[in-house]
């Protein structure tokens, strides 16, 4: 193989040929175009004209050079010329492959997979042995796994990425117990470390290194702080230069549960700067939901950055139950609280009804005593529910006689009458002190300062349960926090008032960190260690290399103050880490985290990405010859006239019309179809995939037109199918839709288009077709497919049609709803709470809309199929039974369309009594 | 195919072009308003002119009766003298008229065709008498004479590449039309008017020219071939005559409209893509004028 610069020849002899191009010149040159003959009776005026100068008898210079080139690139490509001609010299001796493996590895894993490989296989084609080794999963025996090549290339696919980086010491040890001589090549991430440069002299004593490095820039993502009312994201990149956008997507459920992207913002790095930053301002319902960020297309766990509670700002209603004392501020039972909790909660103020409407957080009643009992049940439904509601002890409580005798559910503790007072003027004993918190209190760990002191309290009754309850008392036992679950949530009780009044416990910082510890308050951005020193925490949710989110399974917990430190590690992945009450996240990328790219020392080869393998030029050449003649076509057409005039017209008219045509036609067909669709009352079914399904479906829709058509006024015309990804919904009133266990999931397109066509007043029969074999809701594969489907549709409650729903009466009687199967599981939209059957009506006032799905799994399609000369397709049950069914399936489905069509007019029938008594019949 | 086939199959395509010409011709005739051209005196025609009181020697028959028994004397009705004129048309028939640049235009003679029938339908039913030049067809008047027109017009195929007006078969003071496109040899066409001028005929000469004719689009090297093929002019640039052949082009129109006016004639150029009923009402004004 020839070599010229980096472009060598397969066949290089064929080059000869470029020295016929000056003949092929000369050729060219001699011959002039060919004349065009034309037709032209003024001819006799033009006999005796002679032409002015003898030039364009010679082809022009530009367009020889275009044919001359065009055989050149022809002559060229077919010397086989190849980029980058391979020519490496075999390597001897056992080679070892490091990657690196972290998460900035993560993003063109695949990439580094197939420079892996193409060592592999080129060790394997020297005969060599070699080791594959990632930093962040070093070999558990001291030694390298040297062994043949091939083997290698088998378990490859094995080898994944770790969202953490490699630990420093662990390189140390295992760089030193390197022996032997070996080649290396080193798959490095871009990343500095300090341990790159140990390691790199512990392999250059070995042999010759080698280092490949993707000159991709590697990003990072800082966790999202809460600051100055807003959300501060910030990125970090290894290489600082050039300008860069990324775009950073916050992630979370929205209201109906299904996980999307919630906020979006656009970061810039400016020229040289290795930082960007960008504050985004959410509302807090959505700053509420978002559970992690993740820069945009960027598959790493650095790119993610989990949210924990830090964004979380907890709405807190406070209640005092003294609202008439105007007096000083620094007494108001609220005052130390607000104070508190406002830097780190949203506090929400009014009457208890509303604040229960705006389902807060956390509830406080600051001493207040009596509540009516339609609010305590209302509050206690929302206790139930996973509130937290923080009582205080006051004058009030104490003098009520709340919780005296039986334990109110609002209370954790039932209490003496009274209350004590100590170290007070008018009693023994000091002002008391606290008790250091026992393990398992949620206080555990805390510091408490000395200048803590009691002198009132109230008393708690004791109970067997009193002991479980006390979650922080007074140096003499005494409970001063007791807690009690209620549900899933809880209601706790500090048994001193929430002012200075009772205790400098409010004036502390103790307080702060104990509303934090409750989760009333939020934790500050940086967890320091004392703050969870006592904790344990359970990894809930992991992080991948790649920044996929995955269950963490049964994981061993962590202890506080070592989450506190952690950095990710093999110990403690990052991940989300849930606590009792909060969750903590630890991320691949650390609010202080900086990047910074790779210096290697001259001597070191390093190669990137981009050096490919080989490239064959000979199909671009033979292309460009292609294109190079195609343009001598026009230029030649174009020199001897015949562009122009009457001709160039048609061409540039054929030109338009071929660009231009189909567009016109798919305008067409839409038009078309909307016609075919609206002319008449059509029925429509979805196109599953399935030929035989989608057959059938369209045969019953057509038993059932022809059904209406015969026995009602509604005289549909044939049915459609409808394809949900390409056609307009809104033209159908109803769509039956068969489930099958392998139709494709629409897209989100046509998902929101379903879920407008159903919010305005559309259909969904929904059939698994499968009644026969499975109840409903069973494990069939058709309804798993259709729990699949009906996900991201926004469909209300449902409930088994009731007796008397309106679709029992539109125009048959009936109570039974079979198609081929006769089961009576069939779910329409559940009908509102409150509706209660009137004295004297026979049904109850129900919903005024229409529902917008049935679902049931008779395959009614089947029963009302007709082919084409009307006969039934399908036999229904056995004998006149069977017969009787289909009917009944027949007269299900016209009841069906009559409640598409009307809605609630038969439900409107309750009404008749009393119209016909005001209108004096 | 047998000799009689062929002349079947021949005369049917020869019949095929008249009653479309025919119609085409009616129907932009139809758009001309023609009055008869009374000699404003007593005479031979079908108009009412006057009463006279009977005078000895009128045929009994003559007398009006109607206006006679009002009064006591005789009255002879007599009608305007309404004379016939002779109008000769000549249609170029060469080969250069069969040449349409482009489908959406007729061909330079369809359009002569069409115009001249169109004038004979308007002089016919203005009671004239119209003829084709040369031997073919003396001027007569009448429905008939309008087919044999028609005829005549569509069934003459000549070989020549430029037709040459015919004066043969004028007669003194009578009207002439010369329609062609006059690309030919100019000389038989100032010897015809020539000679026309000398006998007392008046006329019009409509010269018919193809768009392309008039816009020379070419370029590159071209070989013109005249219709028949029996003139041929090649060039290495096209694009370098089109100068040179507008101006011959407008010295031949000078020259055409030089010569009419010299003779009394009348002159217009029509090109096929504008709209043939323009050429037709210049054309009735022009017969007027020449009156």
């Amino acid at each position: 193989m020839a070599v010229l610069a980096n472009i060598g020849f397969s066949a290089p002899w064929l080059l000869l040929a470029l020295a016929a191009l000056p003949i092929l010149w000369l050729l060219l040159r001699a011959v002039p175009p060919a004349p065009v003959r034309r037709r032209f009776p003024g001819v006799a005026l033009l006999l005796g004209l002679g032409d002015e100068e003898q030039q364009s008898d010679r082809t022009p210079w530009w367009l020889l050079l275009l044919r001359t080139l065009a055989v050149a690139a022809v002559i060229v490509g077919f010397a086989g010329p190849i980029l980058n001609p391979d020519d490496r010299v075999p390597g001897s001796g056992p080679i070892l492959i490091v990657a690196d493996g972290t998460w900035a590895d993560a993003r063109d894993w695949p990439r580094r997979l197939d420079r892996i490989d193409d060592a592999l296989r080129e060790a394997a084609r020297d005969g060599r042995t070699a080791a594959v080794v990632t930093l962040t999963d070093l070999p558990a025996d001291d030694g390298l796994p040297f062994r043949a090549a091939d083997a290698w290339i088998a378990r490859l696919s094995g080898l994944t990425p770790r969202p953490w980086a490699p630990d420093r010491d662990d390189i140390g040890a295992w760089a030193g117990a390197l022996d032997g001589s070996f080649e290396t090549l080193w798959l490095s991430d871009g990343v500095a470390a300090p341990w790159r440069a140990p390691l790199l002299a512990a392999f250059e004593r070995r042999g010759p290194v080698t280092v490949f490095e993707s000159p991709r820039p590697v990003l990072g993502l800082r966790p999202a702080q809460f600051r100055d009312g807003a959300i501060a994201l910030s990125a970090v990149r290894a290489r600082a230069d050039g300008t860069q956008d990324i775009d950073v997507a916050g992630h979370g459920l929205d209201p109906a549960g299904i996980e999307r992207e919630l906020a979006r913002a656009t970061l810039t790095f400016a020229e040289g700067a290795p930082e960007a930053e960008i504050s985004l301002s959410l509302p807090p319902e959505l700053r509420n939901r978002i559970t992690r960020f993740q820069i945009d297309g960027w598959r790493s766990a650095g790119a993610v950055t989990l949210t924990d509670d830090a964004l979380k700002r907890r709405e807190v209603a406070l209640i005092s139950g003294r609202d008439d004392g105007a007096a000083l501020q620094l007494l108001s039972p609220t005052h130390y609280l607000e104070q508190a909790l406002a830097p780190t909660a949203d506090l929400i103020d009014g009457t208890l009804a509303d604040i229960l409407q705006a389902n807060p957080d956390v509830i406080v009643m600051a001493d207040v005593a009596m509540v009516t009992s339609a609010e305590a049940e209302e509050i206690a439904a929302w206790v139930d529910g996973g509130g937290l509601l923080l009582r205080f002890a006051g004058p009030r409580l104490a003098a009520s006689d709340v919780s005296r005798d039986t334990e109110d559910p609002l209370m954790p503790v039932r209490l003496r009458t009274g209350g004590r007072s100590v170290g007070g003027a008018m009693s023994w004993g000091e002002p008391k002190g606290l008790r250091a918190f026992a393990e398992g209190s949620p206080f555990a760990g805390l510091e408490i300062p000395d200048d803590v002191k009691v002198n009132a309290q109230v008393m708690a009754q004791p109970d067997p349960t009193l002991a479980d309850r006390v979650i922080a008392a007074l140096e003499d036992g005494t409970p001063l926090v007791t807690r009690k679950r209620l549900g899933q949530g809880q209601v706790v009780l500090f048994h001193v008032t929430a002012n200075a009044e009772w205790s400098t416990l409010p004036l502390s910082g103790l307080f702060v960190q104990m509303l934090e510890r409750l989760a009333v308050s939020t934790r500050p951005a940086q967890v320091a260690a004392e703050d969870l020193a006592g904790t344990t925490w359970t990894p809930d949710r992991l992080l991948d290399a790649f920044g996929q989110i995955g269950d963490a399974g049964n994981l061993p917990g962590i202890a506080g103050e070592d989450l506190a430190r952690a950095v990710p590690s093999a110990a403690s992945p990052p991940g989300l880490y849930a606590g009792e009450d909060r969750r903590i996240a630890l991320n691949v990328t650390g609010a202080e985290s900086v990047l910074a790219p790779t210096v290697w020392p001259a001597r070191i080869p390093v190669e990137g990405l981009t050096l490919a393998g080989e490239t064959a030029l000979k199909g671009w050449l033979l292309m460009l010859a292609l294109g190079l003649l195609a343009l001598d076509v026009i230029a030649s057409l174009w020199l001897a006239g015949r562009l122009r005039g009457p001709r160039g017209a048609v061409a540039a008219m054929a030109a338009l019309i071929l660009v231009s045509a189909p567009l016109d036609t798919r305008a067409q067909e839409a038009d078309a179809f909307a016609l075919n669709a609206t002319a008449e009352v059509v029925l429509a079914h979805v196109v599953t995939g399935d030929a035989r399904v989608d057959e059938i479906a369209h045969a019953g829709l057509r038993g059932v037109s022809d059904t209406l058509f015969s026995r009602t006024s509604i005289e549909p015309s044939d049915p459609i199918a409808v394809n949900l990804e390409t056609d307009e919904l809104s033209f159908f009133p109803f769509l039956y839709w068969p489930v099958t266990p392998d139709q494709p999931q629409p897209s989100p397109a046509a998902y929101a288009r379903l879920n407008t066509y159903l919010r305005t007043g559309g259909l969904i029969l929904f059939d698994t077709r499968d009644a026969d074999v499975a109840g409903f809701g069973g494990g069939s594969p058709n309804g798993r497919k259709l729990q699949q489907l009906a996900r991201p549709l926004d469909i209300p409650p449902l409930e088994p049609l009731p007796s008397d729903h309106v679709l029992t009466r539109t125009f048959y009687l009936l109570q039974d709803f079979p198609g081929r199967f006769a089961s009576r599981d069939i779910w329409v939209e559940a009908a509102p709470p409150d509706a209660e059957q009137i004295e004297g009506m026979p049904f109850r006032n129900l919903n005024d809309n229409v529902t917008p799905v049935v679902i049931g799994g008779n395959d009614w399609a089947a029963a009302w199929a007709i082919d084409d000369r009307g006969n039934r397709m399908f036999p229904v049950g056995r004998g006149y039974a069977g017969e009787r069914q289909r009917e009944i399936a027949l007269r299900f489905g016209v009841n069906l369309i009559m409640h598409v069509l009307t809605g609630n007019y038969k439900s409107d029938q309750v009404h008749v009594p009393a119209l016909l008594d005001r209108l004096g019949q | 195919m047998s000799d009689s086939a062929l002349l079947r199959a021949g005369a049917e395509g020869l019949a095929a072009p008249l009653p479309p010409l025919m119609a085409d011709a009616e129907h932009l005739a139809q758009s001309v308003l023609l009055g008869a051209h009374g000699r404003r005196r007593a005479g031979v025609g079908d108009e009412f002119w006057q009463y006279r009181p009977a005078m000895p020697g009128d045929d009994g028959r003559s007398i009006d009766w109607r206006r006679s028994g009002r009064s006591d004397a005789h009255f002879v009705q007599q009608k305007e003298w309404q004379a016939a004129q002779s109008i000769l048309l000549w249609v170029d028939d060469g080969r250069s008229m069969e040449f349409a640049s482009d489908p959406g235009v007729p061909t330079k003679g369809a359009r002569a065709r069409l115009i001249a029938m169109a004038l004979a339908i308007l002089l016919v039913r203005g009671g004239e008498r119209v003829g084709l030049s040369g031997d073919g067809l003396p001027p007569r008047t009448g429905q008939v004479q309008l087919l044999r027109l028609a005829s005549a017009l569509s069934g003459s195929v000549e070989a020549a590449e430029y037709g040459a007006p015919e004066t043969r078969g004028m007669m003194a003071r009578s009207r002439a039309l010369f329609v062609s496109d006059f690309l030919g040899d100019p000389d038989p066409v100032a010897g015809a008017l020539t000679k026309a001028a000398d006998r007392g005929v008046k006329g019009a000469v409509l010269q018919v020219l193809d768009p392309q004719e008039e816009a020379f689009p070419f370029d590159g090297r071209t070989v013109f071939e005249s219709i028949g093929g029996a003139l041929r002019h090649e060039t290495l640039k096209a694009g370098n005559l089109r100068d040179r052949y507008l101006d011959r082009l407008a010295a031949r129109k000078a020259m055409l409209a030089d010569l009419c006016r010299a003779t009394g004639w009348q002159y217009h150029c029509h090109h096929t893509a504008d709209s043939a009923t323009a050429a037709l009402l210049w054309l009735y004004g022009a017969m007027e004028r020449t009156r």
